[in-house]
């Protein structure tokens, strides 16, 4: 029998327990495939986050470090300093890294830490039950805004690509999305992208991910991808929001 | 024998130096020595001040209310801590930034001019060493081979230069007490 | 062996390049800045790492990073910034990473004072995050003690597997005193093969965390911890008594002010009063046992426990010792203030008074 597909060998046997429709199944299949078509899985340490990636120490087949809710920055730091040569990566949902980690992750970003950040933006907290997230969009409901969410009560949501672009350490922010295989081809091309430039040591390498959370948008899993589309991606502009020439090509 | 030294004057005038010299010349007598300093924002330009300990026991508290002897390098630090120092006592007063006298009977004052003399020395940086030199003169507590020993190691190398007027800075502040 | 006058911060940072620290993750915060300093400029000379992190949580992460990574890893703050650290020395516990934390303690609450304080006893030793779970707390009396307590508490860390903290008061930290660099007792220490260092062609993947999601595994898991606190407890109590054979009036005092009563008892001795000093060394394990003994004592008459803290927080496990059995006195000032010799004699008489 001929084998037409097989799992990346980035992941472990583990039964992802995602909600059905949700994309970090995706994104998870894309960061792992990326790590061992770069060779860099052997030699990998990822940082997983509290959120519903929490359990990514299970599926990643690399070492992992669990971190405390938003310190996966500091975390990744304190094991890419040590391990300079190595890969090391965060994987981030919104309320961990644009809420209670903002600050690790604007000062990892400022100091250029050589790791990189796959930052799962789905507007919503997931885990805890569809909360108002800091990417929550105006007038999305959740059950901490459960009319909408407004400006005049929770400001305008963040856009941590664009936030983190105005550092001079960041070197490579994208933001893609997972939707359809346009764009997850885009998306698996940049996280490879960042890799190679962490690996080249160029700086702090940044992928949004555009993701959806059906369970707590309420909405089936093609209709949340509909509304993606529709709603988050002309406030989230997709593509390169930066990528700075390498150091060396400057010097000519 | 324990000596509890308040040295205490404008931050940067070198009062935490002259505690560390005496430290460190006690260490080398072989004595039990702590040097702590005040800290906080006084070392922004206030008033900054050290206390020392030297004695043949072991030292418990390196800090104290009452001290055996007081070098005041400028006028708030006589205000302050005069009245701490123990009956017998010796204040250093350096006298050409301090007018005021010691007012207490029950201890012995000695006025150094440092600055004059560091002038006339060659160098306005030495007047520490003056002071130090008047110190070990007035409680003959640790001698004068010692601290001469110890101004060759700090200004050992490049610095060489500096050691014969730094030893002179020191021999004529102990010529300031009779 | 050379007397060597050191600063207590410079010397505990010097102390734990030593002791082979890799790295140093740190928060300016006044009266401990000397280390981080420190660090900075000789730390990258001996082939380590230095980063002065944005706020003391992104400081204790990076080294739940680094110590996760099989690193030998240190921060060091002032009693708010442990308050901040509290989140992640809780996760290193229950990870089980090892790390050596020095608290250069002030007073409080809050901003409180940055002079010398005690006020961390109790976040120290009965841990100050979320969780059941301790670290053992070395407190040294002096700057040879820091420095030699520094350097024990990387292998005490590796040993256990388990967050160590050396709790000074920053009178300790600000001073200086001759040391030498003796050697410290060495341990036989297990290797890292639980560390996130990259798979290398491992088999398995290792995985560093403290999320047990089913609640049987994490009664087993706070069991598992459990049985390795009863081991520092059996294994890493200390403490020192001085003149305590026939005295009266125990003292019981750590860190300063345990220094301070050392003159208070040669001026009382010389007065003929019989005081003795029961010196804690780790706080946590309290040294429980000989204190209870010397509760026990004929000739012990009364307890004094002199602290910088204004409740007399070592003083609930003093208690625990002594059960009832003699008066407790309490003599104690919140941060910044010192207690005097003369105060501590006073109490002493009083104390004494209070026991006949």
């Amino acid at each position: 029998m001929a084998i037409v597909y097989e799992k990346s060998r980035g992941l472990t046997d583990a039964e992802l327990h995602y909600c059905p429709g949700c994309h970090h199944g995706i994104i998870h299949k894309l960061v792992a495939e990326s790590l061992v078509e770069l060779g860099l899985l052997d030699d990998a340490i990822g940082v997983c986050p509290v959120g519903c990636s929490v359990f990514a120490y299970n599926y990643f087949s690399c070492d992992m470090q669990e971190a405390a809710h938003g310190r996966a920055p500091a975390v990744a730091t304190g094991i890419k300093r040590t391990h300079p040569n190595q890969a090391v990566f965060t994987y981030q949902g919104d309320g961990d890294l644009a809420s209670i980690g903002a600050a690790e992750i604007v000062h990892a970003a400022m100091r250029g830490e050589k790791f990189t950040t796959i930052f799962i933006n789905n507007a919503i907290y997931g885990m805890t039950g569809g909360q108002m997230a800091p990417t929550t969009l105006i007038g999305q409901k959740a059950t901490t805004c459960q009319s909408g969410r407004t400006k005049e009560q929770a400001g305008m949501p963040i856009r941590m690509a664009e936030l983190l672009s105005t550092l001079d350490g960041c070197v490579y922010a994208e933001r893609v999305c997972v939707t359809d295989m346009a764009n997850l081809n885009k998306a698996k091309k940049a996280i490879k992208k960042a890799f190679q430039k962490q690996m080249a040591g160029e700086g702090f390498t940044f992928i949004e991910v555009l993701s959806t959370c059906p369970t707590n948008w309420g909405m089936t899993p093609l209709k949340a991808n509909q509304w993606l589309k529709d709603n988050m991606v002309p406030y989230y502009p997709l593509g390169v929001i930066k990528e700075t020439a390498p150091e060396s090509a400057e010097v000519k | 024998m324990k000596k509890q030294i308040i040295i205490s004057g404008f931050g940067g005038q070198g009062g935490l130096a002259i505690g560390k010299n005496l430290a460190e010349a006690g260490m080398a007598e072989g004595l039990n020595v702590t040097w702590a300093p005040s800290y906080g924002p006084e070392m922004r330009g206030g008033t900054a001040n050290c206390s020392v300990v030297l004695s043949d026991k072991p030292v418990g508290s390196p800090v104290f209310a009452r001290s055996t002897e007081l070098i005041a390098l400028n006028e708030p630090s006589l205000v302050k801590f005069e009245a701490g120092v123990l009956p017998g006592g010796m204040v250093f007063v350096n006298s050409d930034v301090v007018t005021d006298k010691v007012s207490r009977q029950d201890l012995t004052a000695y006025y150094i001019p440092c600055a004059r003399i560091a002038e006339e020395v060659g160098n306005p940086k030495v007047g520490n060493m003056v002071m130090l030199g008047a110190y070990v003169a007035g409680t003959k507590i640790l001698k004068p081979e010692t601290i001469e020993a110890m101004i060759q190691e700090m200004f050992a190398g490049p610095k060489a230069k500096f050691i014969p007027l730094n030893i002179e800075a020191f021999r004529r502040g102990m010529a300031c007490i009779s | 062996m050379e007397k060597e006058l050191w600063k207590g911060n410079e010397a505990i940072a010097e102390a734990a390049i030593r002791a082979g620290c890799n790295c140093f993750f740190g928060y300016p915060i006044t009266p401990q800045s000397e280390v981080p300093e420190y660090m900075s400029v000789h730390l990258p000379k001996a082939g380590g790492v230095f980063v002065q992190s944005e706020s003391e949580v992104a400081a204790i992460n990076m080294v739940y990073g680094a110590a996760g990574s099989g690193m030998r890893a240190m921060t060091s703050s002032s009693s708010p910034g442990i308050s901040l650290k509290q989140e992640g020395i809780s996760y290193m516990a229950g990870a089980e990473l090892p790390c050596v934390i020095v608290n250069c303690m002030r007073g409080g609450p809050g901003l409180g004072t940055i002079q010398p304080g005690q006020g961390d006893y109790y976040q120290a030793t009965r841990g100050g995050g979320n969780g059941d779970y301790r670290t053992v707390v070395l407190s040294p009396s002096n700057v040879q003690e820091a420095v030699d307590f520094v350097q024990e508490a990387f292998d005490i860390a590796d040993q256990y597997r388990n967050p160590v903290m050396v709790v000074m008061d920053g009178l300790i930290g600000q001073m200086m005193e001759p040391i030498e660099w003796r050697p410290v007792p060495k341990r036989d220490l297990p290797p890292k093969d639980w560390a996130t260092t990259g798979r290398k062609g491992r088999d398995h993947h290792n995985v560093i965390n403290s999320l047990y999601m089913d609640p049987e595994e994490c009664d087993r898991h706070n069991e598992h911890l459990w049985e390795k606190y009863a081991l520092m407890e059996k294994n890493e109590v200390r403490w020192e008594e001085i003149s305590c054979e026939d005295a009266e009036v125990v003292i019981t005092a750590y860190g300063t002010p345990a220094r301070i009563a050392l003159t208070a008892i040669e001026m009382l001795r010389e007065e003929g009063l019989k005081v003795g000093l029961f010196r804690p060394i780790t706080l946590w394990p309290f040294p429980e046992d000989a204190l209870r003994k010397l509760s026990k004592a004929g000739h012990v008459k009364a307890f004094l426990d002199v602290e910088m803290s204004s409740c007399g927080q070592m003083m609930d496990d003093v208690r625990l010792s002594v059960e009832g059995r003699k008066p407790i006195r309490y003599l104690g000032h919140a941060g910044g203030v010192m207690p005097t010799a003369e105060e501590i004699v006073d109490a002493a008489k009083a104390a004494l008074k209070e026991g006949a």
